[in-house]
């Protein structure tokens, strides 16, 4: 896919011809709008899942972008975990009003009262497993048969093996060992009823990607991704939040404060902080350009086997 | 900075992945992270070195038999250029992943293992890759420290290589030959010392070095429109934009062009991106084009200048790459998608067969199974607007689709 790319801006009156840029962040910016206009046009109920992350409010610029000047013509969804930052979900109430886009909320906190799925428990509890039966169960529920998300190759392992249309079937498994090829810009839609398709469009992106991309389109996210004071507690060489319950913690965890910000985020569970004092997106690139850990080295579902992610995705984890 | 999109080839346990892993390595590009848990694993399986092949294959099974299975996507940059690597499968039966990797590239590199020389899978994969008119192909001579570093080595395997180049089709290929040594590090990133007749590039110095503007495949500008957008607000009332990609060259407000397949002329009015307006839009923008005139326009149409149309037919001929377990015969009908248009299509004929192990063509073939190239002829319920694959990649090539199975059953590249 990708390359060499748009042009440079003129005013409506200047007649110069002007030529191709070909950097990185347009060739990928034209992928992905490329990407999301296919879903537009190949599938009847498409959805955005969106968690309130960089990635996924990445995601929203790149849609508003692509359909300019009609409304992005799919909703946005959120699985809530009820283990999400609070800032990330004044957040995502603030984008949809702003921008005027349809959010549909569903709670993994519905799944365990209806019994589909049991709280995990003890030191390492998370909701994050939890969440695939309610993405599957509201898929099945709004009939959607397209699920734009914002997960990139560089991320994980496991990740870097999906196509960009990755086709799940009705219980909503990835079939890692039968992918369909993907060849040049094709991208084939074509699926039988009760079948989905996820979508990847910015699975070329690295993390320094997003950042460099959100610093030059000064998109705003969520506070927690600057620095920031916190109560937090260590736990196996990781910064845990402690500002709230969410978190397991046991007693003798000692909780002090400290200048964190979240890399990524998660639920609060399962999504450790580091240690920074970048407190504006210039400085959080910098820090990312430097940066001698990965992105999801912080994430401890990712932690739980070698093949975590894999597992989950099989299951019909993002 | 720029994008460099490649993509690796060669047979299985030529050390593709360790090739990438080392790339990795010493650009310095793996986080402290996962170089933990490469040292980690690699020591668990009693190996005394660092198994690299442990950052790409991301899949339990590959992991278990030790091989790549499916492409996989590797990403890290120099202060010149951001690299995306697919790491494509060497099996046979999986070269449906590898030509899958192969086809979003600009470049590629063939390992072939020093103590092996070349073999089948070599042929295969350097065929394929002129066939997807790869334009740089880097042949690396991997292995080197297992055959005592020898020159005599080298030059017999470049010898036996340079004798399938006489019989490409794509002629205009560079194709450069280096001698590395994966595992231990020799002319990948750094120069070898165990090397000293060797005084070419390293891999990476190559590849730094290599202008995208020689290694991009254009043509003349082709606009196929993916969406129309209506807004219908009191702003946008009249609006009717065609959004797409422009693949090939440049178009620009004022060009005249024409819609086909209905072959109505306007003007090009106004070219958007997001919402600000440009005098021209280059290849690989996603745009969106307002014409002078009220033309009917929907999806899978396509804007061209007027002056330069593409063969508008209801058949033709091309070299198909099957990838599906169902056989192709004659008589079959199956979806073509060009570029975002989809037609049905029935196969007419199967000229010939290439041979499995590429020595010819097999004039008798009445089927395609899986990994078979071929040269198939195509009737058309509604005409298409093409290329010839040789003049434009994008315009030149369609995916066909069985429409019970809905896989992607092949692809092909017109004549």
């Amino acid at each position: 896919m990708t390359l060499d790319t748009v042009t440079k801006e003129i005013s409506a009156t200047d007649s110069q011809v002007l030529g191709a840029t070909g950097d990185v962040a347009n060739a990928l910016e034209n992928e992905a709008i490329y990407i999301i206009r296919e879903v537009a046009a190949q599938f009847e109920k498409p959805v955005l899942l969106f968690s309130g992350g960089k990635d996924s409010i990445t995601l929203v610029r790149l849609a508003q972008k692509a359909f300019w000047p009609a409304k992005i013509p799919f909703p946005l969804m959120h699985i809530d975990t009820g283990h999400n930052f609070p800032e990330t979900i004044e957040f995502r109430d603030r984008l949809v009003e702003e921008l005027g886009l349809e959010l549909i909320v569903r709670n993994v906190q519905d799944s365990i009262d209806q019994g589909k799925v049991k709280e995990e428990t003890g030191k390492y509890a998370s909701r994050n497993m939890l969440q695939t039966t309610t993405l599957l169960d509201a898929i099945e529920e709004f009939k959607f048969d397209a699920c734009i998300g914002g997960a990139r190759r560089d991320e994980e392992k496991a990740r870097a093996k999906e196509r960009i249309f990755s086709v799940r079937d009705d219980f909503g498994q990835w079939d890692e060992k039968n992918q369909r090829p993907e060849l040049f810009d094709m991208l084939n839609g074509q699926i039988e009823l009760g079948q989905n398709v996820r979508v990847f469009p910015i699975s070329n992106w690295t993390e320094l990607d997003v950042w460099s991309y959100i610093e030059r389109e000064q998109i705003e996210i969520p506070s927690i991704y600057f620095a920031h004071q916190r109560k937090i507690f260590l736990r196996d060489g990781l910064i845990w939040s402690a500002e709230d319950d969410v978190v397991f913690r046991a007693e003798d965890e000692v909780v002090e404060e400290r200048t964190v910000r979240f890399r990524t985020v998660g639920d609060m569970s399962c999504t450790a902080a580091v240690e920074s004092n970048a407190d504006t997106i210039a400085k959080v690139v910098a820090e990312i350009r430097e940066s001698s850990i990965s992105e999801r080295g912080a994430r401890i579902d990712d932690k739980r086997s070698e093949a975590a992610m894999e597992k989950r995705k099989q299951q019909g984890y993002f | 900075m720029k994008v460099l999109k490649l993509a690796t080839a060669g047979s299985v346990d030529d050390g593709k992945s360790t090739l990438i892993g080392r790339l990795l390595y010493d650009t310095k590009s793996l986080t402290t992270d996962k170089l933990e848990a490469i040292e980690k694993t690699s020591k668990q399986r009693g190996y005394d070195y660092l198994d690299f092949s442990l950052a790409t294959d991301g899949l339990v099974a590959e992991r278990e038999q030790g091989i790549t299975i499916d492409v996989a996507h590797i990403y890290f940059s120099t202060p010149t250029k951001s690299y995306i690597i697919a790491d494509t499968p060497g099996h046979v039966e999986y070269t449906r992943n590898m030509v899958t990797g192969a086809s979003t590239s600009q470049a590629a590199i063939i390992l072939i293992d020093a103590r092996k020389g070349v073999i089948e899978q070599t042929y295969r994969h350097f065929f394929i890759n002129n066939m997807l008119r790869i334009k740089d192909v880097i042949v690396a001579i991997n292995k080197m420290d297992l055959v005592d570093y020898a020159e005599d080595t080298f030059n017999a395997i470049k010898a036996d290589f340079e004798e399938l180049m006489a019989k490409r089709d794509y002629q205009d290929q560079n194709i450069t030959f280096i001698p590395v040594s994966a595992l231990k590090g020799d002319n990948v990133v750094n120069k070898s010392d165990a090397m000293p007749w060797y005084q070419g590039q390293t891999l990476l110095q190559h590849l730094e070095e290599l202008d995208l503007k020689d290694i991009y495949n254009t043509g003349t500008p082709r606009f196929p429109v993916q969406y129309v957008i209506r807004p219908k607000t009191d702003d946008y009332h009249d609006f009717r934009g065609f959004a797409g990609k422009v693949y090939g060259g440049e178009l620009s407000v004022g060009d005249e062009v024409v819609a086909l397949p209905s072959q109505t002329r306007s003007k090009i009015k106004e070219i958007y991106f997001h919402d600000k307006k440009f005098q021209t839009a280059s290849r690989r923008s996603s745009v969106t084009i307002t014409l002078e005139d009220e033309i009917n326009v929907s999806r899978g149409d396509m804007l061209v200048k007027a002056d330069d149309l593409p063969q508008i037919e209801k058949q033709f001929t091309a070299t198909v790459s099957w990838m599906d377990s169902d056989q192709l015969t004659p008589g079959k009908k199956y979806v073509v998608q060009h570029g975002v248009n989809k037609v049905l299509a029935k196969v007419d004929a199967i000229h010939h067969k290439i041979k499995p192990d590429y020595t010819g063509i097999d004039e008798e073939a009445t089927s395609l199974g899986m990994n078979d190239i071929a040269k198939v002829s195509f009737k058309l319920n509604k005409p298409i607007f093409y290329d010839a694959f040789k003049d434009h990649r994008t315009n030149g090539s369609f995916i066909l689709i069985d429409a019970q199975s809905n896989a992607t059953a092949g692809v092909g590249f017109i004549e």
